[in-house]
Parts: C-alpha cells; sequence; structure tokens
C-alpha cells in the first residue's frame, strides 16, 4: 500500500472514529481549543501593540535628530545631571542650520498646553506649539486643508495658527476652519492650515489636539522661559551616523565645551524608541508566549492520554487489521492522523474563537490577528496532534497480532 | 505442488525466570495445493501456535517454513504483513470483524492493503458478498447480522484477495450446530472449487469434514492420518447426541 493509499484510508478511518466517540473528540479537542485560543490571541496582541507602535512612532521620523536636555531612555545616570543641564535657546536652531552640512532642516519646538476659544466653544488641555516654518521640512506635515506658515511670517510674528485635526473637529464640525478667528489663551490667530490625521500615540493620546504657532507669537503668550527641542532632519538616512556626529560637534562648539568636557545635552532618536520596544515586546512575548504555549502543552498531553486509551480500545481491531495484511506503517499513519484531526480541528475551532475575541480585546488594547498567526497557529496544532499521537500510534503499530487478536 | 512445507519447526517461549516452554517441537509437515486439512489437539497441545506460524502471524523459533515456496520463517514484519494479505485468508472463531465498519467495508479490507483502487474493491466485495450468500446484506454492521452471517462475511473476506490458503480456527466455535454445519458444507464447496483449506479444531465431528487429519499433542505431531472416504461415518453435533 502506498504512503498515499495510507493516508487517504487514515483519513477515513480516523474521521470514522471520532465520529464514533463525538463526545469524547469535542472533550479532547476542547484542550487544544483552549490552547490554540491563547496562543493566537498573545500573538495577536503582541502583534497589534508592534502595529500600534510603528503606527505612533511614525510621527516620530526615522531620519529626525532631537536635540533634547533629557535623553528619552534612562540611561541609568543620574537624574540630577541631566536636571542641571543648562538648558537649549532657541537661536541654536540658526547656529545649528549655520554649520550644518549634512541636514536638510532645522525647527526649534517649545510646547505647552493652552485653551482654545472659538466663538461660545472651548477646548482645554491643547498643546500648543511654538516653531518655525522650518517644522515644514523637519517633519513631513501634511494638510488637508490650507498651509503652513512661511518663513517671513515666522519672523514677522504673525497671529497665525495650524490646527490638528481633533480641534478642526472639535471646534469647527461642520465648518470650514480655514480664515476663522481662533483664540489660544485669549489671544487671536487665524487659522491658515489643518494638519492631516496623525491618530494616537500607543491608543493613549492623541497627536491631533494641537495647535502650530509661530515661536515669537508662543513667547508673547507664554513668555520667554520656554526652552525648546531642536529637531533636524537629516538629508540623507542612510547616514545618520555621521549627521548625529556632525551634529553633536556643532552643539559642543554652541555650548562651548572644552574637549574633554561630557556632552551636557541629549540627541534623541526615533530607533531609541523602536529597540527599546523591541526589546520590551520581545520580553513580553517570550513570557506571554511561554505561559500560552503551556496551556497548548496540557492540552497535547490530553490528546496523548485518548490516543493511548483509543489505542487500547481498538488492540483488537489493529489484530484484525494486522490480519489482513496491515503493515506497521499502515497502523502508524492511522493513528497519527486521527490526533492530527483531532487537533487540527481544535486548531481551527480556536482560530474561529479566537478571531471574533481580538476584535473584543482590540477595543482595550490595540490588537490585530494577521493571517501570519492563524497559519502559524494550524501549524502549531497540527504539530502538537503529530508530537503527542506519536508515542500511542507507535505502540499500536508495534502491536503483536497473536496478542492483539486475542485481546478482548 | 506444496502450499506449504515446515522443515523441523520448533517454537520456544520465554516465560522469564529461565522456564521455557517448548510449544512446538521439530515439527515437520508439507500440505499440497488443494488439500482439506484438519489439524487437531487438544487445549495447550500447540495447535494454536502451529495456526499462528501457518498463518505468518509469528514466527518460529527454529527450523525453516516455506510458503508457495518461499522462506518466510525469517521474513520482518512488512513481508510477513504482505504474505497474510496476499496468501492467507483467515477465517475466526470469534468473526474479527471490524465492529464500526459494514459487511462491505469489512470484506474490502484486505483489498484496501493490497492497494487496490476503490472501484474495483467495492466491485469485488460485492461479488465475493453475493457468492456468500449476503447480496442483500452489505450495508448491514456486524451487530446486525447473525452469526452465521457474520461467519460468512469472514469468509467472504478471506477469499477475496484469491490467498494460496485459507486458515480457519474453530469457524463454528460461536455458532450453533445448524448454522455450524451450514458453514462446514460451504467449506466443502470452497474445497471443491479448488481452495487449500487448513481447518483448527479439537471437534473430532468438524475436523471429519476435512480429507486430512493432523493431530498435534505435546508440541509434536502424534499422527497424520488421510480420512478413508469408504471409513467416513457422519457424527453429529453432541447437543444432538444428547437430546437424542
Amino acid at each position: 500500500m502506498t504512503l498515499g493509499g495510507e493516508l487517504k484510508e487514515g483519513l477515513k478511518l480516523s474521521l470514522a472514529a471520532l465520529r464514533a466517540n463525538k463526545a469524547r473528540a469535542v472533550l479532547t479537542m476542547l484542550g487544544i481549543i483552549i490552547g490554540i485560543i491563547s496562543v493566537t490571541l498573545m500573538g495577536a496582541a503582541i502583534e497589534g501593540l508592534t502595529r500600534a507602535f510603528n503606527n505612533s512612532i511614525s510621527s516620530i521620523g526615522a531620519d529626525v535628530l532631537y536635540v533634547q536636555k533629557w535623553p528619552w531612555m534612562d540611561t541609568g545616570e543620574d537624574w540630577w545631571k541631566f536636571r542641571n543641564r543648562r538648558d537649549l535657546e532657541i537661536d541654536y536652531a540658526d547656529k545649528i542650520r549655520k554649520d550644518a552640512t549634512l541636514f536638510s532642516a532645522v525647527a526649534p519646538v517649545v510646547g505647552r498646553m493652552g485653551t482654545l476659544k472659538y466663538e461660545n466653544k472651548t477646548a482645554n488641555n491643547v498643546q500648543v506649539q511654538g516653531t518655525t516654518s522650518d517644522l515644514l521640512y523637519v517633519s513631513n506635515m501634511g494638510f488637508t486643508e490650507g498651509r503652513f506658515f512661511t518663513d517671513e511670517e515666522t519672523k514677522g510674528d504673525r497671529p497665525l495658527a495650524v490646527i490638528g485635526a481633533d480641534v478642526a473637529d472639535q471646534l469647527f464640525p461642520n465648518q470650514d476652519p480655514i480664515g476663522k478667528q481662533l483664540k489660544v489663551n485669549g489671544l487671536s490667530f487665524r487659522i491658515i492650515g489643518v494638519r492631516s490625521k496623525q491618530g494616537s500615540f500607543m491608543g493613549m493620546f492623541s497627536l491631533d489636539n494641537v495647535v502650530i504657532i509661530p515661536i515669537g507669537r508662543f513667547q508673547s503668550i507664554f513668555g520667554k522661559h520656554f526652552h525648546p527641542s531642536i529637531e533636524a532632519r537629516v538629508s540623507d538616512p542612510s547616514d545618520m551616523e555621521n549627521a548625529k556626529e556632525e551634529l553633536r560637534g556643532i552643539m559642543r562648539k554652541v555650548r562651548g565645551l572644552a574637549p574633554l568636557q561630557e556632552d551636557d545635552f541629549s540627541i534623541n532618536q526615533q530607533d531609541l524608541l523602536t529597540s527599546a520596544f523591541d526589546k520590551i515586546a520581545g520580553t513580553i512575548g517570550a513570557v506571554g508566549l511561554f505561559v500560552t504555549a503551556l496551556s497548548l502543552f496540557v492540552g497535547g498531553i490530553g490528546i496523548m492520554n485518548i490516543m493511548f486509551v483509543s489505542v487500547t480500545e481498538r488492540t483488537k481491531e489493529i489484530g484484525i487489521r494486522k490480519a489482513m495484511g496491515a503493515r506497521r506503517r499502515t497502523i502508524l499513519v492511522q493513528f497519527l492522523i486521527e490526533s492530527s484531526l483531532i487537533c487540527l480541528g481544535g486548531g481551527l475551532i480556536g482560530l474561529a474563537f479566537s478571531y471574533p475575541l481580538s476584535l473584543l480585546v482590540d477595543k482595550v488594547l490595540p490588537t490585530s490577528l494577521p493571517i501570519s498567526i492563524a497559519v502559524i497557529g494550524i501549524i502549531i496544532s497540527l504539530t502538537v496532534g503529530v508530537i503527542s499521537g506519536i508515542i500511542p500510534a507507535f505502540r499500536a503499530s508495534r502491536l503483536d497480532p497473536v496478542e492483539a487478536l486475542r485481546y478482548e | 505442488m506444496k502450499v506449504i512445507e515446515l522443515v523441523k519447526v520448533n517454537k520456544v517461549y520465554d516465560m522469564g525466570a529461565e522456564v521455557q516452554v517448548n510449544a512446538l517441537r521439530n515439527i515437520s509437515l508439507s500440505i499440497e495445493r488443494g488439500e482439506y486439512v484438519a489439524i487437531m489437539g487438544p487445549s495447550g497441545s500447540g495447535k494454536t501456535t502451529l495456526m499462528n506460524i501457518l498463518g505468518c502471524l509469528d514466527t518460529p523459533t527454529s527450523g525453516l517454513y516455506l510458503f508457495d515456496g518461499v522462506n518466510v520463517s525469517d521474513m520482518d514484519d512488512n513481508e510477513l504483513a504482505r504474505i497474510r494479505n496476499q496468501g492467507i485468508g483467515f477465517v475466526f472463531q470469534t468473526f474479527n470483524l471490524i465492529p464500526r465498519s459494514d459487511a462491505l467495508h469489512n470484506v474490502e479490507l484486505p483489498l484496501i492493503y493490497s492497494g487496490v483502487p476503490s472501484a474495483e474493491r467495492k466491485e469485488r466485495a460485492l461479488k465475493t458478498l453475493e457468492m456468500v450468500g449476503l447480496g442483500e446484506r452489505v450495508h448491514h454492521k456486524p451487530n446486525e447480522l447473525s452469526g452465521g452471517q457474520r461467519q460468512r462475511v469472514a469468509i467472504a473476506r478471506a477469499l477475496i484477495n484469491n490467498p494460496s490458503i485459507i486458515l480457519a480456527d474453530e469457524p463454528t466455535g460461536n455458532l450453533d450446530s445448524k448454522t455450524g454445519d451450514e458453514i462446514m458444507l460451504f467449506f466443502e464447496e470452497l474445497h471443491d472449487k479448488g481452495n487449500t483449506i487448513i481447518l483448527v479444531t479439537h471437534e473430532e465431528y468438524i475436523a471429519e469434514h476435512s480429507k486430512r487429519i493432523i493431530r498435534i499433542k505435546d508440541g509434536e505431531i502424534e499422527s497424520d492420518l488421510p480420512i478413508e472416504k469408504n471409513g467416513k461415518v457422519k457424527t453429529t453435533h453432541p447437543s444432538e447426541k444428547a437430546q437424542a
């Protein structure tokens, strides 16, 4: 008998055997169903978090360097060291622009929470950002309507504002915000642009609840004691390291640091966050998958157990089949298919449950169940089936026909 | 032509603790194609061991077993499975049908393991079931059939692959006398058609349906005699005797 024939016959026999013991098959499957649900949901949650993070992080350009007083990542150094650093000044941006060769745009950005008013509507806790026209080139900003302010408008401290999508929705539902007079902490600004939607950062806070105004105007509202971070866009993203070194050199000169003095500023970039996230996601993933894999393991033990029962129950049948000319491999394949079918069925049912569940979890935590996880789930369940079936099937195939026929 | 030839076959069982049981001692016998042989012996005589070896379910500890001229005494599991599949048709006392499968599928079984395609399998199984008089019951499961019908399904299964020998182990042991007689008549028909039949039994009156009786005792051949046609007496089932 060929392997193909054995597989076909094995499939028929296994289906018949499972049909004959439906309740048992379903109960055994339950272990795998639960295992697959937890594994795929875990995978989906990690996948969802990663996607959400990648979406969020894209608002921080991969090719933008941020000069700031504080590093983004805890370096394990003394908090006071960073606290006591000198603040950054707005004119650093001009100084950097003057000396830099590897950067295409440099902009200072100051930020603070403020209150917006339009007619009788108010929006509290909106991020007010003051910057120069260069931010347009640094951040690759997109607009649903209007434009950003120009260099002349920045220098002239014109009372112009660009608003985020949330502000537009909140203060100007059903009307065109362009040209409207918006009050930012009591001062009037004319809206010249609406920024395209950025989404939220990890589902936590919106990046669209923002208004951007010329930096001089910002100072006239909030005062001059706000210190910016300097955002600089690298011309050639493949040359990040050299650009970073150049920026560092310029900053050291601007700060007047002696050769042996430490940097008293931090240069931050997106991949700091990405690598930190990857580390965290990797740890969560490893621990989570280990725990969920345990449940799958328990399911696998259940199947092995039931396969032993199945083999014992059918000892006589195995004897008959052997007397009729079934080879060892034929019997082995038959029982392997049976355990694989249980697992495959469990895997499919598990997936059928985990898809709607993932949509539910998505309401709380970013979750997505891509095809790749579904396919991996199926492969895992088949593997569990084969692994937990192999010992019982092997035992069945090795039964002595004389003994097996005598078994009652 | 010899279909079976045993030369000095021994079977020793290790019972542990250095106890050995010589189930068969120096058995030599040969059976020609077309013979109808009964193997007789009380329980513990070794006749079951002999049957297992003849049926290629077991291998001898020493000695030679030629089946259709091929040495099977040291074949491996897979080769033995092939001999059982194509060379031997088994009929058991307890029928040994697969309970979940219908008559048709039970009869098809040896053909499945021979790799015969499904359509041909079905056709041959139907034909064979018709031949044993069960053409109307092909889709009945064993528990929906009477003992005699079950045994006929088993006989159909034994015949389907045109085996060299039919090996029947107490085929009437679980049947009432009337049905048992029917089955024995059926075996006679099969013999008349040229089939080689080996019947294992401990019942004298069953053995007398054959043409030659080999008696086993303590693992050895006690006697091996043809039944004289004129000397053959019509015996009856012990239960009938008791009634009379």
